[in-house]
């Protein structure tokens, strides 16, 4: 086999924990994230110049929207990373700080749910086949009525799926790439790199970390994590996460009405990810639909990844309200309903009985009730982070600590916490350029292994 | 604004009606507020509902019209029979390993469990040389499909057979890489229609065909059912290699070929280097509705420029995906384990049989149908006919929905299909209904 096929068998199956390294092929070097061309630069190095010649090429041209992304996608390379680690230790107790992996069991409530629907399945008169593509009825309803009361959202406005990531990407084929989009600066890496993958975007701009066309809102401690939208250009779609992933921040009621506000005068449309709505401990907005107005300008994506640990059962939803139009008046939803139809088959039928029971009375209870876990943990991690004299943020609202190292590169700081602590943590630049300078800590993990992980950063700040 | 329809596939109603209903009012209102962003251009030139809700919204409505009816569905190729206790009950374990601290995950590897890539390459491309690593795990070929128009780009050319599942142009012209739709014909313009009819094997003259990136190819096919030969793919893969395209090779529903015919790509010599396979539980485990599927993309798969596509779809499973549900997984593996794999395989005998009834019930009114031998599905003929004229009628009189063959494209347009999922007594009552309609 060619040097070429090596290399990439390698890097696709070397893994043995939950993500398969991609991009084995370079080195991200912690000081600049951009490897423009290296990827293909580095295919023609390795092959030797016979094998380069013989290979059988076809005459598809490769998208050059993918060719515009810089480096893998983030966190299957902090998996790499986490796996290169341990083979190099193998003694070493290294602890996952990093990907926001849930790690608590699911409540049987939940678990039960699903089991039966599993084996309900196996029964002549229990038996389903294909369901709507929008989702089971009695879970659309009860997503409505749990998340959306007195809002105006309905249960024909929620679209299930199989996760917000998912969905991030349908509505970015909804939109086409004729679009402009914003993005909080630093922001969840799926926003950004799926407009590049459908060509809203120029190419990568390595002085600024930025791809041309995409209007980064710096979110800092000094602007309180709120963009100052008085320097922000008008783009057709706004991409906003609040409780934000990653630097924990929920935006205010003020806050969110600038936003909305700011959409209707541009006549923008909001993409609002409340994915971590439930981990909200103040009284910040859990939805945009709270926001007089939002029906008219904005979408909403959630999931029940970090709810009920469905990180592997993949359920999530969009809520898209009826009095959101294009400019020529033609509903979004009806054109997201195609989507949907055509490019989707629905969320697994098994997971949607488990959504059913999440939003039970119980199952909210229970979900309640991981999710004080995981929030408890956030809070020993503050607290250390803290006592150790480091500015800190997030992790009132969200499960993720945003901690600062002014003048330090966070890929460097993610590498010294993992070589001398075995503790995984996520750089803040592989969330964009507003993102250097911090590292984020996710607070999901076993109690016994967050209060250890602690133990060892106090032991190296000390 | 909604563009008008002036050929023979017209949908109930201009807007359209899903399984689940959307209330919108057409936006006349001038004070309605309306934002500034456009609408996509690409979903404009749409020219109706995806066919298969467009065929359940007429079921609901047939419903409402005759509420005592006993309707009979042939349409939909939906799976009918339960899951064999082996597959359901991995799936309820897996689920309740869940609640245990031992027994959770979170995250999977969004490509797929390594055990069930390496049990679907064992399974169905053994001795083919494909290997667990080039195996992707999906939520279903449908999905697939439109995460390979995204990893292709608005930039490219594809041909379809005609007729064909209607999924490949619909993701196509969603994704920009069509013209508009021209008015009588109900084509496309950028989109090669490869026409199949019977009188040439339903098998495209390709020497007629003219070069695109891509060539999507369905066999065993659906809607026609005929599966095709060693002969005709060896064809196909030698014009993709002398114009350098791609071959989207959609073979869910190779396990239902009785004949011998070819029932993966790759098992003709050469194809790895041309072609993507796309594959589904759905029609094997009877999982349409839990979701389970793959795409094989093998490593000697290039782009012009020697890049390897395995790695730009593994950047977009890991982008836009997050992997099928491990309680699919849990149930696909346990479908091909050797009692697993012997149980699904009897249920797809059971759907075999039931193809086999409706092929003899055609037969004796003199219809001529074909398929049903290696496919799920029948091409029954109605010459001369407009095939939604017979699709209100078969419905009218006898309470049976099928699908209108002008659905799957223009060459479609004397035919209807009728699927072979169903109970067996459903089966037998459409047959007796049949009879006493056409004879």
């Amino acid at each position: 086999m060619s040097a070429i096929l090596q290399n990439v068998s390698t890097s696709l199956s070397a893994s043995t924990s939950t993500f398969v390294g991609h991009n084995n092929l370079k080195v991200i070097k912690p000081s600049h994230v951009s490897m423009a061309g290296r990827m293909s630069a580095v295919v023609k190095c390795v092959a030797s110049p016979s094998a380069e010649k013989t290979a059988y090429k076809t005459n598809v041209a490769r998208n050059e929207n993918l060719a515009k992304l810089q480096a893998g996608y983030l966190f299957p390379e902090i998996a790499r990373r986490r796996n290169a680690h341990i083979a190099k230790n193998p003694d070493a107790k290294v602890i996952s700080l990093g990907i926001g992996d849930t790690t608590e069991p699911i409540p049987e409530v939940i678990t039960s749910a699903m089991s039966k629907r599993s084996e309900v399945l196996s029964t002549v008169a229990g038996y389903s086949g294909y369901g709507a593509e929008q989702g089971e009825q009695k879970l659309r309803a009860a997503i409505a009525s749990t998340y959306y009361a007195g809002l105006g959202i309905e249960e024909n406005d929620i679209f299930v799926s199989d996760g917000a990531k998912s969905d991030i990407s349908r509505l970015q084929v909804l939109f086409g790439s004729n679009v402009t989009m914003a993005v909080q600066d630093p922001s969840y890496p799926a926003y950004v790199d799926s407009s590049v993958i459908l060509g809203q975007t120029g190419l990568f701009q390595k002085d600024v970390e930025k791809y041309a066309n995409i209007e980064y809102m710096r979110c800092t401690p000094e602007n309180g994590f709120f963009p100052d939208l008085s320097t922000v250009r008008r783009t057709d779609i706004i991409f906003f996460c609040s409780p934000n992933n990653p630097t924990g921040s929920a935006a205010s009621r003020e806050q969110l009405t600038k936003l909305v506000q700011f959409a209707k005068e541009n006549g923008s449309i909001i993409v609002y990810d409340s994915a971590y709505a439930m981990y909200v401990s103040d009284d910040s907005p859990r939805s945009i639909f709270e926001i007089p107005g939002a029906k008219e300008v904005s979408l909403e994506v959630s999931s029940f990844s970090k709810y009920a640990g469905f990180t592997g059962v993949r359920l999530g939803w969009t809520a898209i309200p009826k009095e959101l139009h294009y400019s020529d008046g033609f509903p979004v939803a009806k054109d997201f309903n195609r989507i949907v139809c055509t490019c989707f088959n629905g969320a697994s039928n098994i997971a949607q009985a488990g959504g059913l029971a999440c939003v039970s009375p119980e199952g909210i209870k229970a979900m309640h009730e991981v999710v004080g876990f995981y929030k408890e943990n956030t809070a020993i991690i503050v607290d250390t982070f803290n006592s150790l004299g480091f500015k800190v943020y997030g992790g009132k609202n969200a499960p993720y600590v945003w901690v600062h190292f002014p003048g330090r590169s966070s890929w460097d700081v993610f590498s010294e916490i993992l070589e001398k602590t075995h503790v995984v943590t996520t750089p803040g630049s592989g969330f964009g350029p507003g993102g250097e300078g911090f590292v984020r800590v996710s607070a999901f993990g076993h109690r016994e292994n967050v209060i250890e992980a602690c133990r060892r950063f106090k032991e190296l700040y000390k | 604004m909604y563009t008008s329809l002036a050929f023979s596939f017209m949908p109930y109603k201009t807007i359209l009606s899903p399984r689940a209903s959307i209330t919108t009012q057409d936006n006349k209102n001038a004070t309605v507020y309306r934002t500034k962003v456009s609408r996509n251009p690409t979903m404009e030139k749409l020219q109706y509902n995806y066919l298969f809700p467009e065929i359940s919204e007429r079921e609901a409505q047939h419903a409402k019209k005759y509420p005592n009816a006993k309707i009979i569905s042939l349409g939909i190729g939906d799976t009918t029979e339960p899951l064999p206790d082996v597959v359901a009950s991995s799936m309820a374990n897996y689920a309740y390993s869940l609640s245990t601290r031992t027994g959770y995950r979170g995250y999977g590897a969004e490509q797929g469990s390594k055990d069930l890539r390496k049990a679907i390459a064992e399974t169905f491309y053994k001795d083919m040389g494909i290997q667990g690593a080039e195996v992707f795990v999906s939520d279903g070929a449908q999905c697939d499909i439109s995460r390979l128009q995204m990893l292709f780009g608005s930039n490219m050319s594809i041909a379809v057979q005609d007729p064909i599942f209607p999924a490949y142009i619909d993701s196509s012209v969603i994704i920009g890489q069509t013209g508009d739709v021209e008015q009588g014909s109900g084509r496309y313009q950028n989109i090669e229609y490869m026409r199949c009819d019977p009188h040439h094997n339903f098998f495209p003259d390709l020497s007629k065909t003219a070069r695109t990136d891509i060539i999507f190819f369905c066999s065993p096919n659906n809607p026609t059912g005929h599966a095709a030969s060693w002969e005709q793919l060896e064809q196909l893969v030698k014009l993709a290699q002398e114009n350098g395209s791609i071959i989207v090779y959609d073979s869910a529903y190779a396990v239902y070929i009785t004949d011998g015919s070819p029932r993966s790509i790759y098992e003709i010599p050469g194809a790895k280097k041309v072609a993507i396979e796309v594959s589904s539980f759905s029609k094997i485990a009877g999982f349409t509705g839990v979701r389970l599927g793959w795409t094989v993309v093998p490593k000697e798969l290039l782009y012009s420029n020697g890049f390897p596509v395995i790695n730009d779809f593994n950047r977009i499973i890991c982008t836009c995906f997050n992997g099928a549900s491990r309680i699919a997984q849990a149930g696909g593996l346990a479908s091909l384990s050797s009692e697993g794999f012997k149980s699904v395989m009897s249920l797809v005998d059971y759907y075999k049989s039931n193809a086999e009834i409706l092929l003899e019930t055609f037969e004796s009114l003199g219809l001529k149908a074909y398929g049903g031998v290696n496919a799920p599905y029948l091409w029954v003929h109605f010459p001369g006919s407009n095939s939604w004229d017979v699709f209100n009628e078969i419905l009218e009189k006898t309470h049976i929905i099928t699908v209108p063959g002008s659905g799957f494209g223009p060459a479609g347009k004397e035919y209807i299909r009728v699927t072979a999922f169903g109970h067996r007594e459903n089966i037998l009552e459409a047959s007796d209904r049949l009879r006493s309609l056409l004879l």
